[in-house]
Parts: C-alpha cells; structure tokens; sequence
C-alpha cells in the first residue's frame, strides 16, 4: 500500500515535471545556469499564447525566443539586460511581473488600498459594537 | 444624531460595495469586448526600425536593407503562406495597395520561399516588393510576435504606425490613412 502510493505520487511529480515547462536540447554549462534559465523564462510572457510563460509554452515564437534567450546567456548578459532587450521589442506586457509605473500604480497598490479601507470599516464596525449602547448616544462626534 | 437615525444608512453600505463591484466587473468585460490585451502598442513607434538585411523573395542573391528604403515612406506588411488571418487580409491588400500612395512591401516570416511564392502566385501579389525572413531572427527586432503586422516607416527610418491583425477597410480608412497622409503633409 504504502509502495503503491510512493509510486504514485512520483508518477505525479514525472507528470507534473513534463507539463511545466517545454524541453528543449538547450546546452546548459551546468544546472545553475539552466536552473537561472527557467528562473528566467518562468517570469516572461509568451506573446502570441494565452496565459504560458515562455518556458511552459511550446509554440514556435516561445522556441526562438528560449533560443535567443540562452544565446545571450551564453554572451554574459545578466537577467536584466536581458528583460531590457526584450521590453524594448515588445514591450513590458512580455513581463509576468510589471514594474511600477505610472500606469501600473493602481495595479500595485489597488489591492492594499482596498485590504486597508476594508480593515477600517471592520475595526470601527468592532469598535462600535463593543461600546455601550448609551455611550453611543452621548458621543456624536464620530459619525461616517 | 443616535443610533436610530444613523442606521438605515449604514444599511444600504454594503449593497453600495456591492454595487461599485459589479460595476468593476460589468466595466472589465465591456472592455474585454471591444480590447485584445495581446494587442499591445509597440515600444518600438517613433523609433528607428531595426537595421535589416533580407533577400528579395523572387531573387534571393539579392539583399534589401534598412539604407535602401530610406528616402521615402513604406508600409513593410508581415505575411507567411501559413499565416490564416493572411488570407482574410489579403483581398484588403489587393484593393489597397494603389490606394495607399506609397510602396507596399511584403515581410514574408518564417516562411518556405516556394511556399510564399506559391501562395502569392495562387492569390495574388500584392506587393510592390517581398522580403523573406526564413529564420525570423530580423523579426524579434521589430517585435513581431504574430502575423500579419503592418509597419508604418517614413522617409527617415523610423516606424511611426504598427497595426497587429489584419488590416481591414475601416483601420485603414480610420488609422492608416490619415497617419499616411500626415507623413505626406510633413514632407518626410
């Protein structure tokens, strides 16, 4: 039984492995640069495939680019030389992770803005609660 | 005011919340509609095209570069005989390619050469000149990620339009014209 589930759960991770990311015959030097490779190729956006990243995606342009990609590796480039060349093709929707921006002011902090006007409303909702009844009726000062 | 005065109004906040929500929502889809999020304007407008050095499709022992189509404006049409939404556009081209006033070349990417001749032979040429990029390695400079793709390149080199998808009547009539016919104005 408990073999059994060895087997099994290893066969999930070879499943799982297989679909994360394409295989290529890339001639990694050694594992920490494939390693940075995938680190790399995980944050990118393949342009012409919904929702797959450049390493997960098999399409042609996903291809050229890992190709490219690793070429540059291989001449030095670091991770952001790299992103800058690309950005500068097309553009910084080819980055999973956008960098802040005018236009992406919304997107970095919408969310804490919402968490924190939510955490607001919960404490005074608490605040009020927990106070008694005829205090409230003394105090009008803090209405919302 | 107490407590029984203030609360019809407490009430109705968060039906508002969810009100703004649903708007959120109803917003993101109309958007959704009408907006293709891969369609994503070039960083690459009112820059320098990229340098390239290509051969001509029906003369392969000769190269078109960046240098020689300096001088006048040019609309570079990316194509490939694989290329589906080619097809649709192509009937567009065809009755375009007069109209636009300046030359229309073909930028045939990734392509087999007796493919692309083959497929214009079948179709039709539009073009007043075809470039190959077999290996679609000029392509990555100008950031082409999907055909068809039509640059807009003036006198001096630089693109100043691109349109991702197919070019149709109404594109052309709302955007290409009118920024062909400014390049005209300005004299460059």
């Amino acid at each position: 039984m408990k073999r059994l589930l060895i087997i099994m759960i290893m066969a999930l991770a070879l499943a799982l492995s297989a679909a994360a990311f394409a295989i290529d015959p890339l001639p990694f030097r050694d594992t920490a640069q494939r390693d940075r490779f995938q680190h790399l190729t995980r944050e990118l956006r393949c342009m012409v495939c919904q929702d797959e990243s450049l390493l997960s995606s098999n399409a042609d342009f996903a291809k050229q680019l890992r190709r490219q990609i690793f070429d540059m590796m291989q001449q030095g480039k670091s991770d952001n030389e790299i992103k800058d060349w690309l950005v500068a093709r097309y553009s910084t929707f080819i980055l999973y992770d956008p960098p802040l921006a005018p236009s992406t002011i919304a997107l970095w902090f919408g969310t804490p803005a919402i968490l924190l006007a939510g955490g607001i409303v919960v404490v005074v909702l608490l605040r009020r609660r927990t106070r008694p009844a005829g205090m409230i009726a003394e105090d009008p000062g803090d209405d919302w | 005011m107490n407590e029984v005065a203030r609360k019809p109004i407490a009430r109705f906040v968060p039906l508002i919340v969810f009100a703004a929500l649903i708007a959120f929502f109803v917003v993101g889809l109309a958007w959704n509609q009408t907006h293709d999020a891969r369609f994503v304007p070039s960083p690459l407008i009112d820059k320098p095209a990229p340098a390239f050095r290509l051969p001509r499709l029906n003369d392969p022992t000769q190269f078109v570069t960046r240098a020689d189509m300096l001088g006048k404006p040019y609309l570079l049409n990316v194509f490939a005989s694989w290329c589906f939404a080619c097809g649709d556009e192509h009937p567009t081209l065809m009755a375009y390619r007069d109209k636009f006033g300046i030359p229309l070349i073909g930028y045939d990417y990734k392509d087999a050469p007796q493919d692309a001749r083959a497929w214009l032979q079948r179709h039709g040429d539009p073009y007043h000149e075809v470039i190959t990029d077999q290996s679609g390695e000029t392509a990555i400079n100008f950031g082409v990620y999907g055909a068809p793709e039509t640059y807009l390149i003036d006198a001096k080199g630089v693109i100043r339009y691109k349109h991702i998808g197919p070019l149709t009547p109404d594109v052309i009539a709302k955007e290409l014209e009118p920024k062909i016919r400014a390049l005209e104005q300005a004299g460059t």
